[in-house]
């Protein structure tokens, strides 16, 4: 632009750095606690410097647990999370593309209803019904199992509406050309229509995923036995004791470990991170 | 907008649609009718016998001023946490919209925080500003601010307001560096040509032009406010001390963990569900604005 750039340049980059600063702190002081002695920091003396304890205190978090609140190795913790999200991914994505294909290739009574009976629970988040589902989810046998974790949140109105969207711009032609090649209507999705879906697939796998993993108040309420918990609950239950008896170089390294993964996708597959992001929210 | 070409097939679009439909009226539906039903209803203390009370829930729920105290709380929480990380996020979007060496970097640098959950951001936040061992508490004693956010409603309340605001810079980051890369480069040129020097090009230009990310954002963020700042308090406040963090999803959670009254809880979800129906139509709304500006 007209002016000159050089010093407006300079205090954007200053700027964007100071801002990455503030972003990453916390991270980085739960990534030096991680490796100090607990005694160091319970005593306010940490460190701002990484300590010597990495492979001990990561040893310790990973495969055995806190010697104090809830003894469950966070491992199996990670493992119970990753169940939960990748149930929670798949499924909403499976029964979202069917249920969107039934609407934008057939006719049939109560179609627009079904429509709007999926549309609607955009508007019944799981907070605002909590107490309700849990005593169907009790009454169902599913406290304490996968199944309780992963099914009552599996329905998306979201999903549905992306691919309802998307196939709303396929070509009629391609249809045509199959059903010309003899293609009933499994056969025209399985072959044309699930290939053609699969960005948007992706890029939704990507934000469930996230989403899955990170999901809170529900896994809080309905699992009770240890050896279920998501590794955001137990996080939680690390700090219920008093403070003094916090073992917080392994809290931290239980946070450093359920950030890992949702982050590593989100860096790794930033492209479709975005592209997930900005369609669902339309 | 319907497709010309279709299936004919009496069963299979049902077979379908019927995995969906069968967990939205089973976890979605059901449970959101019990809770209105059992708003309108009132149990004796044994759970033994119930009466339909008409409104008297809802009027006593008014009458409580712990739950006033909780709205107004919400709404006080849900804008100061959109005004602050939408205003830092603007910031950093407009410095990154500029032609600058290594801006893809400073994106990936800048979007993570995105992926952290709010349980772990409420640990992360009150272990740097826990008031005996926080690292950051030392510079502020050091300062001469008496922080004690275990005791201080206001601090544990600013310290909430910090916590969820920073989770939420990287997603008004990203949509607000597409809104701005969105708005052609030719409107600049032109107010540069005009002689409107860069401060007042973005108040006269860029604002304008992205007062509906703006907005849209303003509404997420607020949805995000009421709901997603469950896990942040949990971990670092449990609503306390005293009730000075409690908002309205968390009242719902500790008043049904207490065991306590069953239709007062669910006079409370059915608020809460009106206001998500108030909120998701406005952003519906806008949408619909934008598809056609």
């Amino acid at each position: 632009m007209v002016e000159d750039e050089g010093i407006r340049r300079y205090v954007a980059h200053f700027i964007l750095w100071i801002g990455i600063a503030i972003v990453a702190f916390p991270v980085y002081i739960a990534i030096v606690a991680s490796t100090q002695d607990n005694a160091l920091i319970a005593n306010g003396q940490m460190s701002l410097l990484p300590g010597g304890h990495f492979f001990e205190v990561y040893y310790q978090t990973i495969f055995v647990g806190t010697s104090g609140s809830t003894r469950e190795p966070v491992g199996n913790m990670m493992l119970n999370s990753l169940v939960m999200a990748l149930a929670i991914a798949i499924g909403k994505i499976a029964i979202s593309i069917i249920s969107a294909y039934a609407i934008v290739y057939f006719r049939f009574p109560f179609r627009m209803s079904i429509f709007w009976i999926i549309f609607i629970t955009l508007m019944l988040p799981v907070e605002v019904r909590i107490y309700p589902t849990y005593k169907i989810v009790a009454d169902l046998h599913m406290l304490d199992s996968y199944a309780g974790l992963a099914l009552p949140l599996i329905a998306s109105a979201t999903a549905t509406l992306l691919f309802r969207q998307f196939f709303m711009t396929v070509p009629d032609e391609l249809l045509e050309a199959s059903r010309i090649d003899g293609a009933g209507p499994l056969r025209f999705f399985w072959d044309t229509l699930l290939p053609l879906s699969r960005t948007n697939m992706a890029a939704l796998f990507v934000i469930l995923f996230i989403l899955g993993w990170n999901q809170y108040l529900w896994p809080l309420l309905i699992t009770t036995r240890d050896d279920m918990q998501t590794i955001q609950v137990g996080i939680r239950k690390m700090i219920t004791t008093t403070d003094a008896l916090t073992e917080w170089p392994i809290v931290m390294a239980t946070a450093v470990l359920a950030m890992l993964p949702p982050v590593f996708v989100v860096v790794a597959m930033q492209k479709l991170f975005v592209r997930g992001l900005v369609e669902t929210e339309k | 907008m319907q497709k010309q070409a279709i299936f004919q097939s009496k069963l299979l679009p049902y077979a379908l649609v019927a995995p969906q439909l069968a967990i939205v009226l089973i976890f979605f539906y059901w449970p959101a009718l019990q809770a209105v039903i059992q708003s309108f209803l009132l149990q004796d203390a044994f759970g033994l016998s119930t009466t339909f009370v008409w409104f008297d829930n809802y009027i006593e729920l008014f009458r409580d001023p712990a739950y006033f105290e909780a709205i107004v709380r919400t709404f006080f929480f849900s804008f100061a946490i959109a005004i602050s990380s939408l205003s830092f996020a603007l910031l950093l979007a407009v410095m990154a919209d500029k032609p600058l060496r290594g801006s893809m970097l400073y994106r990936t640098l800048l979007i993570w925080p995105y992926a952290v959950a709010p349980p772990v951001v409420g640990v992360l936040w009150i272990f740097m500003l826990h008031p005996s061992l926080g690292v950051v508490s030392r510079y502020l004693r050091a300062a001469g601010v008496d922080w004690n956010p275990l005791l201080d409603g206001n601090q544990a309340a600013a310290l909430i307001i910090l916590a969820a605001a920073w989770k939420q810079i990287s997603y008004n980051f990203l949509f607000f560096l597409a809104g701005l890369q969105a708005i052609p480069r030719s409107v600049f040129e032109a107010a540069a040509i005009d002689g409107a020097r860069p401060m007042r090009r973005f108040w006269t230009v860029t604002f304008p032009l992205l007062s509906p990310t703006i907005f849209f954002l303003l509404v997420v963020n607020i949805v995000y406010a009421f709901f997603d700042t469950f896990g942040i308090i949990d971990t670092m406040t449990r609503g306390g001390p005293g009730t000075s963090t409690v908002t309205l999803v968390y009242k719902v959670y500790s008043d049904g963990l207490l065991g306590g009254n069953l239709g007062s809880s669910a006079a409370q979800s059915v608020i809460l569900m009106i206001m998500v129906i108030v909120l998701t139509g406005i952003q519906f709304r806008f949408v619909e604005r934008k598809v056609t500006y």
